[in-house]
């Protein structure tokens, strides 16, 4: 068998697991999305955040820098232990930083959600399939990474408790969404990072 | 223990240097664990007010102090000249974004390097800094090091810049082979 085909089985197998729509699961496992200042890793989940936010002043999203949503969670987490942070960010850029993994499992911020929207594939550049389509599971190596609080939602059913993990609270947690890959809601996103950071800064330092 | 072998005791500009960035509110410190930075990274482990972080690789820490800077912080990434190649597409953040970004760069491949494989990487640094949009500053002697990493704060935290001071391998001293 050569290693397209292998691939294009293992797509097939995997395809039975991504049964979610990302459109109403994401939203299901945020809840009340004031409680969290968002990161929003690039391409869908952006899209993702700025939907659910309504491009809301707690929210700051990537259209680059890809591999940098964690990171900045991460920072942000650790400067504001007063507020809760969500990095809502997809299976190809967490595959570019896995490492990020390793680096806020040592640190374990208690209020620091990572919510991973895996569809098991590229979709902005086309929906090419993505390693986890493949056989690579994100929820493996974030446990294996230190991360110890982690679930997969891959049913309706799942989606309450990975929703209470997201807001627990006394450790970091990782919450992988398996969804279909099916487009992100439509919404007009703002690509000017420094009008984004702006905003952000101004709603979280300036408020009275 | 690794503050017992990083201890360095004629460290004496590193320990200034570390009690000017607190000095000036610097919190969060983020370093590939490196030879060159070594007072700092354990003067930051042994501080309870400041944010230790290890990375795997030198461009979480730039996307690590841009989430610092969300949230009204101040940080400084400390890596070597060979981190900074690893950085490069992440400092599109920084420029895209106008985030402040303050990074102390251990240089290798310069005056005196007796491995050759740092070289291409060390003599990289200024241009690649340079056409991401940071300015860089070069730290040449012991009494260089204050009033430059002053210097680089200003130009961050108050004018909003992205500024690289480089530790030469002057400063430093060259590596034994």
């Amino acid at each position: 068998m050569s290693t397209n085909s292998r691939a294009s089985e293992a797509a097939k197998a995997a395809a039975s697991r991504f049964v979610l729509d990302r459109c109403t699961a994401v939203p299901a496992l945020i809840g009340r999305q004031e409680d969290f200042l968002h990161v929003a890793g690039l391409a869908g989940t952006m899209y993702d955040i700025t939907a659910v936010t309504n491009d809301g002043p707690n929210c700051y999203g990537l259209a680059g820098a890809m591999g940098a949503a964690c990171m900045i969670g991460l920072g942000l987490a650790l400067a504001r232990p007063d507020k809760r942070v969500l990095v809502t960010t997809g299976d190809g850029e967490l595959l570019m930083s896995l490492g990020s993994l390793a680096t806020i499992a040592v640190m374990n911020p208690p209020n620091l959600s990572i919510l991973c929207v895996d569809n098991g594939h590229y979709g902005e550049t086309g929906y090419q399939v993505s390693h986890t389509s493949l056989g690579v599971d994100l929820e493996a190596i974030a446990q294996g990474s230190g991360i110890k609080l982690t679930r997969t939602v891959s049913s309706e059913a799942e989606i309450a408790e990975g929703a209470r993990i997201l807001r627990q609270g006394n450790a970091t947690a990782f919450v992988l969404l398996r969804a279909k890959p099916t487009d992100p809601p439509k919404v007009k996103l703002n690509l000017d990072g420094a009008v984004c950071r702006e905003i952000f800064r101004n709603g979280l330092l300036h408020r009275a | 223990m690794e503050a017992k072998r990083d201890a360095d005791p004629s460290g004496r500009w590193q320990n200034d240097l570390y009690d000017e960035l607190r000095r000036h509110d610097v919190t969060q410190f983020a370093y590939v664990p490196d030879a060159g930075h070594s007072v700092l990274i354990s003067r930051s482990l042994a501080d309870p007010g400041a944010h230790s972080v290890r990375l795997t690789t030198e461009e979480e820490g730039v996307a690590m102090l841009a989430g610092a800077d969300l949230g009204g912080r101040r940080g400084v990434l400390l890596m070597q000249s060979s981190g900074v190649g690893n950085c490069i597409n992440m400092l599109s953040l920084i420029k895209g974004s106008r985030f402040p970004f303050l990074t102390l760069v251990s240089m290798r491949g310069e005056f005196g390097e007796g491995n050759p494989w740092q070289f291409a990487m060390g003599q990289a640094v200024e241009p690649v800094l340079n056409a991401m949009g940071v300015i860089c500053l070069r730290a040449e002697r012991p009494e260089d090091v204050i009033p430059t990493v002053r210097a680089a704060i200003t130009m961050v935290f108050q004018s909003g810049q992205a500024v690289a001071v480089l530790l030469t391998q002057r400063l430093i001293g060259a590596k034994k082979f």
